[in-house]
């Protein structure tokens, strides 16, 4: 029998398996972590950073630093929360999100975190980029404009759906999200609303059509309780889309 | 008893919803126009503003009079506040930024469904359009930031009543939101 192994998450321990990452044990122990581009049904991604921790003086992303034995991980302080702000500033200067205009409002997991993390205001200058709407599918639309590259739709479809419906093209600024179809258009790719990766979007970029406000404000996921409690987006799709 | 604090009030390329909230608060008005003076605001009407403690503004930044109000705020107020989603990050009014000025205006005036006497406005009492809408804090410096479309008229009392009894701002979990 080997003793339970455990890290220290804002001074709490916290017990862990061999193969953990910080994430995967702070999830088990119901400690939150913020995160977008983390869901735990995929291969741990690393991209959004907003799980940054500090461990050791350093800056690391808990969805894939492995945890080990005696790491003091610091979670919740006043420095890191800054620096998470930051990240959710940046996000939502690079897209298009007019919240008030969008039927994921309320339920959407970026708006959740940046609530969470405590931004009032997006503080950088916005690019105010020229994306599209893609509302060629019968069942699903996709709004460009509200991607977070977080390649969940990306993992879900490759890893799950074995479609590979979406790909990321360009570098840096200039990355995007791409229907891997003839047209490049969704109606043209065999996707289908009962795909993973129509289950996974944390933002309003994948929609399932003929569902928009159907509930009222609030009643909506994030409307009572902050995403610490509540948990998620992709942990309620299923339900809220039956 | 102290002097009253001065307020002043502004819908720049808003739709006045944020004032309206603030309406909301409804007889808890009577507070606070014991503990404020109105200056130049929708409320008064007066067109010109004095020398206030704080300035509250709804809207974004869309054409040159905005410009010209945000920055007569932004000189006479000590505290400015940026009330609602179009002042905080251009709001509705700035989808229009994904797309030239010019595609704008010719779709509204020339190309668009039912345009009778197709014209581009161009009376030189109509304030010219900037080309892009901007939150005010693209063109002035703003002390605090209060989100919401509107925000409701609980976190708008909640944050003038912790502002104007000097205490840290803090909301309660339900009163911030982006829409």
């Amino acid at each position: 029998m080997s003793e339970n192994k455990a890290f220290t998450l804002d001074a709490k321990p916290i017990e862990f398996q061999d193969g953990d990452t910080i994430m995967d044990a702070a999830l088990r122990a119901g400690a939150y972590i913020p995160h977008l581009c983390h869901n735990p049904e995929f291969e741990p991604h690393g991209s959004c950073r907003v799980c940054v921790v500090g461990v050791n003086g350093r800056r690391v992303s808990a969805c894939t630093q492995p945890a080990t034995e005696g790491l003091e991980v610091e979670n919740n302080s006043e420095a890191i929360k800054q620096e998470r702000r930051a990240l959710l500033q940046m996000l939502f200067v690079e897209g298009n999100h007019v919240c008030p205009g969008c039927e994921k409002s309320g339920a959407c997991q970026l708006q959740a975190v940046a609530y969470y993390v405590g931004m009032l205001d997006p503080h950088f200058t916005h690019f105010f980029p020229r994306r599209l709407v893609d509302a060629s599918h019968a069942e699903v639309a996709i709004d460009f404009n509200r991607c977070i590259l977080c390649e969940l739709c990306v993992r879900a479809s490759c890893d799950v759906d074995k479609k590979n419906v979406f790909s990321i093209s360009g570098r840096g600024i200039g990355s995007h999200l791409v229907i891997n179809s003839p047209s490049g258009k969704l109606g043209d790719s065999d996707f289908s609303v009962n795909d993973k990766a129509a289950q996974v979007c944390p933002v309003g970029a994948i929609l399932h059509k003929h569902t928009g406000y159907d509930r009222p404000i609030g009643e909506r996921l994030y409307d009572r309780q902050p995403i610490s409690v509540v948990g998620d987006v992709a942990e309620h799709e299923g339900k809220d889309h039956g | 008893m102290a002097e009253k604090i001065r307020l002043a009030t502004a819908s720049l390329a808003g739709c006045f919803g944020c004032h309206m909230s603030l309406l909301d608060i409804d007889e808890r008005f009577l507070e606070l126009v014991e503990l404020v003076e109105f200056d130049r605001s929708p409320f008064t009407d007066i067109k010109t503003i004095g020398e206030c403690d704080l300035g509250i503004i709804e809207g974004g930044v869309a054409n040159e009079e905005n410009v010209e109000v945000l920055r007569e705020f932004r000189k006479h107020c000590k505290v400015l506040v940026a009330m609602g989603a179009c002042a905080i990050n251009g709001g509705i009014p700035a989808m229009r930024n994904q797309f030239e000025l010019r595609e704008c205006l010719e779709e509204s005036y020339i190309d668009g469904v039912g345009v009778v006497n197709p014209h581009i406005p161009d009376d030189p009492e109509i304030p010219m359009l900037l080309n892009k809408v901007h939150p005010i804090y693209e063109v002035v410096k703003v002390d605090y930031f209060l989100p919401g479309c509107p925000p409701s008229a609980d976190a708008i009392w909640t944050f003038l009543t912790e502002l104007l009894a000097g205490e840290p701002i803090s909301f309660p979990y339900t009163q911030i939101h982006y829409d």
